[in-house]
């Protein structure tokens, strides 16, 4: 029977690009991802991206990237999901080469922040967010996570520093990672003196905003070339959920339904347990969104997710460095992410192998939850 | 310019006007025409109190523009005591901490403003702690 595979993966370091500019960037993905692929050539592009119509006054970037890549002619289209559009992107892919309309697609997230700087990036930020009924009260989705953190802290008694784990994680991962933003370990006296950027967040809560794409191709394995170098790396489930737009508009904000709903129908559609994962690449654009991704997961008990770093026997995590390290690019995350796992699932993982490593999850979300879209990846013997 | 969008929603901003659902009393805010609770459709207006309490709340340093010139401020989520939360900033706080569980009342303030002398001025509610 014939699988959907991904059969090149490409990622451009992560970071202030400030001399390339959002086409070339991705550009440089797509071109990674298709010598890696061994030539074989797409008939549809789907894209990644959050912001670049506020970011870069640029919009209709399906064609724009078509053109620029040397795929003129081809289906192309954007897929805006908030911090979820890679996830978006990545999915749209699967579900044209599974619908058997298209063969082979290719997927490109990229995010180019800094086309603008200061107050400019937060205005854009806040779109994600309910216009009307949040963005209009001046707040920003960073805002949102600090929000859902004093509550948590609040309802299950965390300690002060109690979501260091994370940030401690993520940095001694990347530090193996060439792609990442920040290649440096931290250590706890770091994290506990670090300045507060919106209560009870600090800047090490936060995953740094910056630059980057990465790419992936998605084909049959019927369509491989005779001779295919790499191990083949199957998307065994793919599900995308929402929630409420507006954090306010929910019942219990500290249950993250959508990622709850996604990774469940994909795990169930790979056929696998949650504890059959190998690794899990969550969305840690704050602490307390891995945490509350650990919980709706069931990786951790409700209250629970925030304990990281004191479970001996947790499941790989951020294993190239998650957002908080190899650095947040926006709406390409849910792309870095399928890379990394990829990486991983290959064995080419270099010293950040993680061993034995036969299904990963890797999730995006977009707000705090409001969309979430899980796939599950398995590497084929 | 963006005037038809808040013109638009000069009851809830000022009112907080919200719906009642006919089918099963939930209170809604804000209005959205189908009742999150029993998904039937509703459009009775209804207008909230203004009462409310502090569900979680944080400071903003780094605002969005438009809204620099009022950083730091505080936004909160606000269970209204009609049962629905709406995000809000507090205002009038004085050297007053914020707590979660803090009974707070609806005030008009203005929530942004566009810079220049022909940038529109966008008011509505924000919350203050209650008067003793």
């Amino acid at each position: 029977m014939s699988e959907i595979v991904i059969a090149g993966i490409g990622q451009t370091s992560v970071g202030e690009h400030w001399d390339i500019s959002l086409r070339e960037l991705a550009f440089h993905a797509v071109q990674a991802a298709m010598r890696d692929a061994e030539g074989l050539q797409p008939q549809a592009l789907y894209v990644g991206n959050m912001l670049a119509p506020n970011l870069s006054r640029q919009a209709h970037l399906g064609v724009l990237l078509a053109d620029f890549c040397g795929l003129k002619g081809i289906e192309a289209a954007t897929l805006e999901a908030g911090g979820a559009s890679g996830g978006a992107a990545l999915r749209q892919g699967y579900l044209a080469v599974a619908s058997g309309y298209v063969q082979t697609a290719l997927v490109v997230g990229v995010e180019k922040f800094t086309d603008q700087i200061g107050s400019e990036i937060d205005s854009a930020m806040a779109t994600i967010t309910d216009s009307d009924f949040e963005a209009v009260q001046g707040l920003t989705p960073t805002a949102q996570a600090a929000l859902l953190m004093r509550r948590y802290m609040h309802e299950f008694d965390v300690p002060n520093g109690g979501f260091s784990g994370f940030a401690l994680n993520a940095h001694a991962h990347a530090v193996g990672n060439k792609s990442a933003m920040f290649q440096k370990l931290i250590k706890l006296e770091t994290y506990q003196n670090a300045d507060v950027v919106s209560d009870p967040l600090n800047i090490f809560d936060i995953a740094p905003f910056a630059d980057g794409a990465a790419a992936v191709l998605i084909t049959r394995t019927d369509l491989l070339p005779p001779n295919f170098p790499h191990p083949l790396v199957r998307i065994a489930g793919s599900a995308s959920a929402t929630d409420t737009l507006a954090l306010h508009d929910r019942h219990d904000p500290l249950w993250f339904q959508s990622a709850d709903l996604s990774a469940a129908r994909a795990l169930q559609q790979a056929g696998i347990q949650v504890h059959d994962l190998s690794l899990f690449e969550y969305y840690d654009a704050y602490s307390i969104y891995a945490a509350l991704s650990l919980e709706a997961c069931h990786l951790a008990e409700r209250g629970q997710g925030w304990r990281f770093d004191l479970d001996a026997s947790r499941m790989p995590c951020a294993t190239m460095g998650g957002l908080k390290a190899r650095g947040n690019p926006g709406g390409a995350s849910g792309v870095y992410q399928a890379v990394e796992a990829t990486l991983q699932l290959r064995g080419s993982a270099g010293v950040l192998q993680v061993s034995q490593a036969k299904y990963a999850l890797i999730q995006c979300l977009g707000g705090p939850a409001s969309t979430a879209v899980s796939h599950v990846l398995q590497r084929l013997n | 310019m963006e005037i038809p969008r808040h013109w638009r929603l000069k009851q809830q901003r000022y009112g907080l006007v919200g719906e009642i659902c006919p089918h099963c009393e939930a209170r809604i805010f804000p209005p959205r025409d189908v009742c999150p609770e029993c998904g039937g459709e509703a459009k009775t207006a209804f207008a909230f109190s203004g009462r409310g309490e502090v569900y979680s709340h944080t400071t903003i340093y780094q605002a969005p523009s438009g809204y620099d010139d009022t950083a730091p401020y505080t936004v909160a989520l606000v269970k209204l005591a009609e049962g629905p939360v709406v995000t809000a900033q507090l205002t009038d706080l004085g050297t007053q901490p914020v707590e979660i569980g803090m009974p707070v009342e609806m005030v008009t303030r203005r929530l942004r403003s566009d810079g220049d002398e022909r940038g529109i001025l966008v008011y509505g509610y924000k919350f203050r702690p209650v008067l003793k």
